[in-house]
């Protein structure tokens, strides 16, 4: 992972990210391959709304007796022979993890796509002793090979062309015949199933995440299109489920509402094409599934934001749905976030896990335009929440100081009418001038910010105010 | 409603210090629609950019003074659909914690709308005598949009203004980029947001934008201009009002009202200030410099 991968870089990042020549097709294709999907399934769905609000309701019912439902996910998975891990941060979730690994004498690893991998960073940590991680899912294993993090929840290496995959194929599958043809899609797909399936067959351990926790069940369930969840979870000794505490629902019944929401929201399918229902080990008398099964919860600051304005923010079901419809997201794409969760659920989220200071400008990116949380399939209010760690940012002192000074300047006058009446005045009349004989101004100190890229259209010269007393 | 209602006009800070025209044609569409208008002196900003920028002490103590100014209307209409969302959703979150003022935030939300679907929705207008010759895309404003869900209220009244053919967006409900203080703080993000909007605006043929939010509006017409770019900006009350220049008080001292009577019926330009002044204006896509509205008179 690359070291300018910093939330505190968000502006440079997005410069950068605007002026990707490869990466604004990319993101064009949010809209033709994610949004109108999810436009269509909800519509085919007929009663969509009805279905979010069931949704919101589901979560919001969990996370009121989480730790309740958590108590009795860990008592059900035990009852099947599994095995439960309690992770406060990042560094004890890598440390169970590894732990376990050399317990089993784990060298080789496969891994579907989790986030909460992401978010400890357990690939280099991995690595650094002496494992070999290798991601599964297509789009995963392609940013692994990159040494660059996914850039979008459900759909990691969204930001690259098809050619920049067969670049990176061509520089990593070095056994290969460098004149082969990599030009389709499916010779792409087809060169990584080829590699990946040697890695499946010989791996000592697979992790995956999960997409909910059924207590009543002790199940994880987990949604894949690739098939690769399954061959990491039932091929090797040792399966690891790796995932976060706010995961966990009531039964099963909730989980196929939730499983509704969930692939129309992200990907516009009915249903995806892999369910998965993991619970325990191989049981006396079946014939795959692995030995030692281990679930690991993730706290990691979760648990913190219960209580707070923010909290509304664990209902997340991980869709991406409403990075599909951000125009913050569809203009600078995931990395520029430099930070795993990017978009509207990043800019709610991360102030959360990584602190206001390092996380302020993803909630401060935004319009407040409110597309995300119009398709959230569990009713996050977004901007709401982002406005919250603004507002947390403000009251405790981490906002820049020009725009304090500024804004506490401007409060004073709107404060006092009086006071307004003639800054305004004064500003209408002096903007006026500043525009001479032109409809506009072309700049003005201290407003660097306006006058980056746009004209300011000239004021008419007098207020509102002025001309309606006159008009008295 | 029998007895003409009592309307508070919350004339909004970018109206008062930029398009005064704009808060004179709010006045005419409402009267026109059996109001009246008043307009509290002690009025300044709904306090959007304390709120949004989380200075939440600065955004109540601004919310009081304007439900104190304007609770007793029977409505409160601002010709704009982000400040109306402001005091209509958010004044109940931004004064809820104080109990003097909480519940009379809710009254007031309760009764304050965004001009033209006041007029539409309120006051059942559903046309106006007016003309405007222009392929026309009505740009949905955010607050408008998904907090107020206005959509086809401005687009029925522009429907009936005489000359005006609508043209629709591709991507109507997808933000312009301008977003308050966002504007200036992430110019590079924004400016791509807007360039995208002004795309989808170039494809539909159109030579005017109007909308009901001033700040989108301001943006646009400054990146327009930025790049060269003529297709004119309107607020859709200065189409719909189609003021004349008598409505407007008398200036002096080389002020240009921007709205100037016209057509072909003898229109004259108020106070430009010479003839190759005018040419100018005319060319220029900024907003209301030249004579895109014509009075029906």
């Amino acid at each position: 992972m690359s070291a300018t991968f910093d939330p505190r870089r968000f502006v440079e990042a997005s410069h950068e990210a605007l002026n990707d020549p490869q990466l604004r097709p990319a993101l064009g294709r949010l809209k033709t391959h994610f949004a109108r999907g999810r436009t269509l399934a909800a519509a085919r769905f007929g009663d969509f709304e009805a279905l979010r609000e069931q949704g919101r309701a589901i979560r919001d019912h969990a996370l009121s007796r989480l730790d309740e439902l958590l108590a009795l996910f860990e008592r059900t998975t035990q009852a099947r022979g599994g095995h439960v891990h309690w992770a406060r941060d990042a560094a004890e979730a890598r440390a169970i993890v590894l732990a376990i690994l050399r317990e089993q004498g784990a060298r080789s690893v496969t891994k579907g796509k989790s986030m909460v991998s992401e978010e400890i960073a357990l690939n280099p940590f991995l690595e650094a002793n002496g494992i070999r991680p290798v991601e599964t899912d297509l789009g995963e294993y392609i940013v692994q090979l990159r040494d660059e993090p996914p850039s979008h929840i459900i759909a990691p290496a969204f930001h690259l062309a098809k050619e920049q995959v067969a670049e990176t194929f061509r520089r990593s599958h070095t056994a290969l015949d460098p004149a082969r043809p990599l030009v389709e899609r499916a010779a792409l797909v087809a060169e990584a199933r080829g590699v990946l399936r040697a890695r499946f067959e010989t791996a000592d351990a697979g992790i995956t995440g999960a997409n909910f926790l059924a207590a009543a069940e002790g199940a994880c369930v987990l949604v894949t299109n690739e098939g690769n969840g399954d061959l990491t979870r039932l091929l090797p000794r040792t399966h690891i489920v790796l995932t976060g505490i706010e995961k966990v629902v009531a039964d099963l019944g909730d989980v196929a509402v939730l499983l509704r929401l969930l692939t129309r929201s992200a990907t516009g399918q009915d249903i995806s094409s892999y369910v998965s229902i993991m619970s325990g080990p191989r049981a006396a008398g079946e014939n795959d599934g692995p030995q030692h099964f281990h679930v690991v919860l993730v706290d990691n600051g979760r648990s913190q934001l219960i209580g707070t304005e923010a909290e509304d923010v664990l209902r997340c079901i991980r869709c991406g749905a409403c990075l599909n419809h951000c125009p913050i997201y569809g203009a600078v794409g995931g990395h520029a976030y430099g930070a795993t969760y990017s978009g509207p659920i990043g800019a709610a989220l991360n102030p959360g896990l990584l602190g206001v200071g390092m996380a302020h400008h993803h909630p401060n990116a935004s319009t407040f335009c409110g597309r995300c949380a119009e398709v959230c399939p569990v009713k996050i209010p977004l901007p709401k929440i982002m406005r919250y760690w603004r507002a947390r940012e403000y009251a405790s002192g981490l906002a820049p100081k020009s725009a304090v000074f500024g804004l506490s300047l401007w409060a004073f006058a709107a404060k006092r009418p009086w006071a307004y009446r003639i800054g305004a005045r004064i500003a209408a009349r002096l903007l006026r001038w500043r525009a001479g004989g032109r409809g506009h101004i072309g700049a003005l100190p201290l407003m660097r910010g306006w006058f980056a890229v746009r004209d300011l259209p000239a004021p008419e010269g007098r207020t509102f105010h002025d001309l309606w007393q006159r008009r008295r | 409603m029998t007895a003409r209602p009592r309307v508070g006009l919350f004339v909004t800070c970018l109206v008062d210090l930029m398009r005064p025209r704009i808060g004179f044609a709010a006045v005419k569409l409402l009267e026109d629609a059996d109001c009246d208008v008043v307009v509290p002196s002690r009025q300044t900003c709904c306090g959007q950019p304390a709120w949004n920028a989380g200075a939440d002490a600065d955004a109540a103590a601004i919310a009081r003074q304007v439900v104190d100014a304007f609770e007793t209307f029977d409505y409160v209409v601002a010709p704009s659909g982000s400040c109306a969302g402001m005091l209509r959703l958010h004044y109940p979150e931004v004064l809820a914690g104080d109990p003097a003022y909480a519940e009379r935030a809710r009254t007031l939300a309760a009764k304050t709308h965004e001009l033209i679907s006041f007029l539409v929705r309120v006051r059942h207008m559903d046309s106006v005598a007016a003309s405007c010759r222009a392929r026309v895309c009505y740009h949905d404003s955010c607050s408008s949009l998904r907090e107020l869900r206005v959509k086809d209220e401005p687009r029925r009244l522009l429907a009936s203004v005489d000359g005006l053919a609508l043209r629709e967006l591709a991507d109507a409900e997808v933000c312009c980029g301008f977003g308050g203080l966002f504007a200036v703080k992430y110019p590079e993000i924004s400016e791509r947001m807007a360039d995208d909007k002004i795309a989808d605006m170039q494809s539909t043929g159109a030579d005017l934008v109007t909308g009901a939010d001033l700040g989108c509006l301001l943006h646009l017409a400054g990146r327009m201009e930025r790049r060269g770019i003529a297709i004119r900006v309107r607020h859709v009350a200065e189409i719909l009002a189609a003021l004349d220049s008598d409505f407007l008080p008398q200036q002096g001292g080389g002020v240009p009202t921007g709205l100037q009577a016209g057509g072909e019926g003898g229109g004259r330009v108020a106070s430009v200030t010479s003839p190759s002044d005018a040419l100018t204006r005319a060319a220029s896509p900024m907003l209301g410099e030249e004579n895109a509205v014509q009075a029906e008179t």
